[in-house]
């Protein structure tokens, strides 16, 4: 086929394209160093489009590698850098594009956290724990630690108030997004398989078919109608919990974007209703409408009075059988402890689970002394540290037994 | 087979406006008989290049949408029950191997897409749409039939496709296809088309959009993807909107701007997108618009 260059010597294109050919492994190797997942068959499918005229001109040749190289979006969009360096020599650009382009680390956390975590199941209290992580260590204090393991994978373990630079923050956000990310499809997706097992209504079939003498011509089938576990987070956005909030909201915002089945409230002195701000696509917009609806905060935390109004307002409608509630909090109430205690037994009779994430709780030596904590542990049924990535991964076994 | 110089014709008298890339895309589908992996955001137009490929190749276009609990029976094939069921009783009494070797035999299949794929005898183009939805398991399935371009129906023995049929998965991204079926197909993002092509877009759609017009829609809406908005319009909405425009004999957009501020509604969906799109914002954009 000419399929293009037709006002070429053919000779002259089968020069090139030899000239192309015998560099195309080095190219190749080039994308696999930049995170493509390019095999053999690309490299062959590669050379009969070499062979059949696509190298007459950078552009087509370009064009076409990058369809055939390309996997996903990230590909397609730094390709032509790649291959403007490669080729076309120009290295300033290639440099950032490349160094920019290695593939993240692919998500080194779920598997290794999954058996960690709830081992301890009933412990002596009727309240569930999780094993606390107090000797989290340092970030970057030991160099040591730092060999071999990158930098991700190190990050999973540091308490969130310790990460100084901002590069740090930014590298933890998109940790605790992606964490996010990976626990909502593995909890939807059991939800899925559950809900495959239909079969047949052998009752209705007979009753519908009476009129064919009994013979099943019109089949009823059955399906199980399974409620999704919906999870309703209450964060804490008090001066307090200032260090942990912004992290907290990155990953909520994972959790909840797309979960159909999710609520989310912010409370300091006030409850404000977020949902609609937290399913907000973009985290960054989400989290500067938060910032807004999150003004006033510092001033104290009334947590029983929140509660009441999440009670008296909210309860009934997002609350059904089969719902979590996720408070985030550290429990120091500038209120009435009373009427936490009070508002929590309320919302413990309404709900299925509620699971109370404390921050604090991580550190080594605290113990629950807080008057707010002490009002409200009896009636949660997991009481959790989730100071660091690693302590929320470890929720998600829990969650999904739900 | 054809060369990239007639599928771009092809595609231009189809009414499809593509850009070079796609030329690219659909000259190589050709070659490597790879299937085409499109995704982009809602509304760009991945459906539409099947039906311009359709055309490009005159043959017919068959559709298959995914949607979650999508599985073989209503993808491949099924048997026709309840024919099955009277001709059984049709012959009662008689030998029972030889009803059985007539109730499963072709008479008694029901085609779904994908089988009907692979037994016309001109390749058809084969649209999978949505494949995003579908489940990890008729992912699955899909790549070994992509690969093999063959039916195993365990009553009836396998079938083998009679021709290729060139196959368009597309994609929105509410789920993470497997590296599997990514490395199967060639890739192409399709965007929200440029100004330029946006324009010509319109003018090739809708009767009676005039040059200016059309380019002053295209600028407009270029400008109002800029705003933050919920849902971004996509070229459907676009389309609609000009439409509406052309509909109410409107020929320069600056001499109607509370018009075309009451249509915005054809091109924002949403109450929370309404309401940042006030006067004074359509206004503003308006005044970009040359």
């Amino acid at each position: 086929m000419s399929c293009c260059g037709q006002n070429r010597e053919f000779e002259e294109i089968d020069e090139v394209s030899s000239l192309v050919s015998k560099r195309l492994a080095g190219f190749l190797h080039t994308l696999r160093d930049a995170g493509f997942a390019v095999g053999l068959a690309e490299g062959q499918d590669a050379a009969a489009a070499i062979a059949a005229g696509y190298a007459a001109r950078p552009v087509l040749l370009r064009s076409a590698l990058k369809h055939l190289f390309s996997a996903r979006k990230s590909d397609w969009d730094k390709f032509d850098g790649i291959f403007d360096a490669f080729w076309l020599a120009k290295r300033v650009r290639s440099r950032a594009v490349a160094t920019g382009a290695a593939k993240p680390a692919n998500n080194p956390s779920l598997k290794s956290f999954q058996d960690t975590g709830l081992t301890q199941g009933a412990g002596p209290s009727a309240t569930d724990q999780i094993s606390s992580t107090d000797d989290a260590p340092d970030g970057r204090g030991g160099e040591g630690r730092m060999e071999g393991a990158s930098r991700a994978e190190n990050l999973d373990e540091v308490d969130f108030r310790k990460f100084a630079d901002p590069e740090q923050v930014a590298d933890a956000h998109a940790a605790a997004a992606r964490l996010a990310k990976a626990m909502r499809t593995r909890l939807t997706r059991r939800d899925i398989a559950r809900r495959r097992g239909y079969r047949l209504d052998l009752r209705r079939t007979i009753h519908n078919n009476i009129s064919h003498g009994g013979v099943p011509i019109a089949l009823a089938k059955r399906r199980r109608k399974d409620k999704p576990l919906r999870l309703i987070v209450l964060l804490d956005a008090s001066g307090s919990m200032s260090m942990y909030t912004s992290v907290f909201l990155r990953f909520i915002h994972g959790v909840l974007d797309e979960f159909h089945e999710a609520e989310a409230f912010l409370f300091h002195t006030r409850l404000a209703y977020v949902s609609s701000a937290m399913k907000e696509r973009d985290a960054g917009r989400a989290l500067d409408r938060l910032s807004l609806l999150a003004q006033g905060a510092g001033g104290g935390t009334k947590i029983g009075e929140s509660l009441a109004t999440f009670n008296r307002h909210h309860a009934a409608r997002v609350i059904h059988s089969r719902s979590c509630v996720m408070i985030v909090s550290d429990g120091y109430e500038t209120g009435d402890t009373a009427l936490l205690g009070r508002e929590m037994a309320a919302l413990a009779r309404r709900c299925r689970r509620i699971v109370w994430l404390n921050p604090m709780a991580g550190w080594a030596g605290y113990a629950p002394e807080a008057r707010g904590i002490k009002a409200a542990l009896p009636h949660v049924d997991l009481y959790a540290p989730a100071n660091t990535l690693k302590s929320l991964s470890a929720l998600e076994p829990y969650l999904a037994r739900l | 087979m054809k060369n990239r110089d007639e599928i771009a014709q092809a595609l231009a008298s189809s009414g499809y406006i593509a850009d070079s890339e796609l030329v690219t895309a659909i000259s190589l589908m050709q070659l490597l008989k790879r299937p085409l992996l499109l995704e982009g955001q809602a509304g760009v137009g991945k459906t539409e290049v099947a039906k311009a490929l359709a055309f490009v190749h005159a043959t017919e276009l068959i559709r298959l949408q995914c949607y979650e609990g999508l599985d073989q029976s209503s993808a491949l094939y099924e048997w026709n029950y309840q024919r099955q069921l009277l001709a059984i009783q049709a012959r009662h009494g008689k030998d029972a191997d030889a009803i059985e070797d007539q109730i499963f035999s072709e008479r008694y299949l029901l085609e779904r897409p994908l089988l009907a794929a692979i037994r016309r005898q001109q390749p058809p183009v084969l649209l999978i749409d949505e494949i995003d939805r579908a489940d990890d398991e008729f992912e699955a399935f899909l790549l070994e039939l992509l690969s093999d371009f063959q039916v195993s129906i365990p009553e009836l023995g396998t079938i083998a496709a009679t021709t290729v049929p060139h196959v368009v998965l597309t994609s929105n991204g509410t789920r993470e296809l497997s590296d599997a079926l990514r490395r199967r197909c060639l890739y192409h993002y399709v965007d929200y088309p440029d100004i330029d092509r946006e324009g010509r877009i319109i003018m090739a759609r809708i009767d009676g959009a005039s040059a200016s017009l059309s380019l002053q829609i295209a600028r407009m809406v270029h400008g109002i993807r800029k705003e933050e908005l919920r849902k971004v319009p996509g070229v459907a909405e676009t389309l609609d909107w000009a439409a509406a425009l052309v509909g109410l004999d409107v020929h320069d957009l600056h001499d109607v701007p509370e018009l075309v501020h009451e249509t915005l509604m054809c091109l924002v969906k949403t109450q929370e997108d309404r309401s940042r799109l006030t006067r004074q914002v359509s206004d503003r954009l308006l005044g970009k618009v040359a």
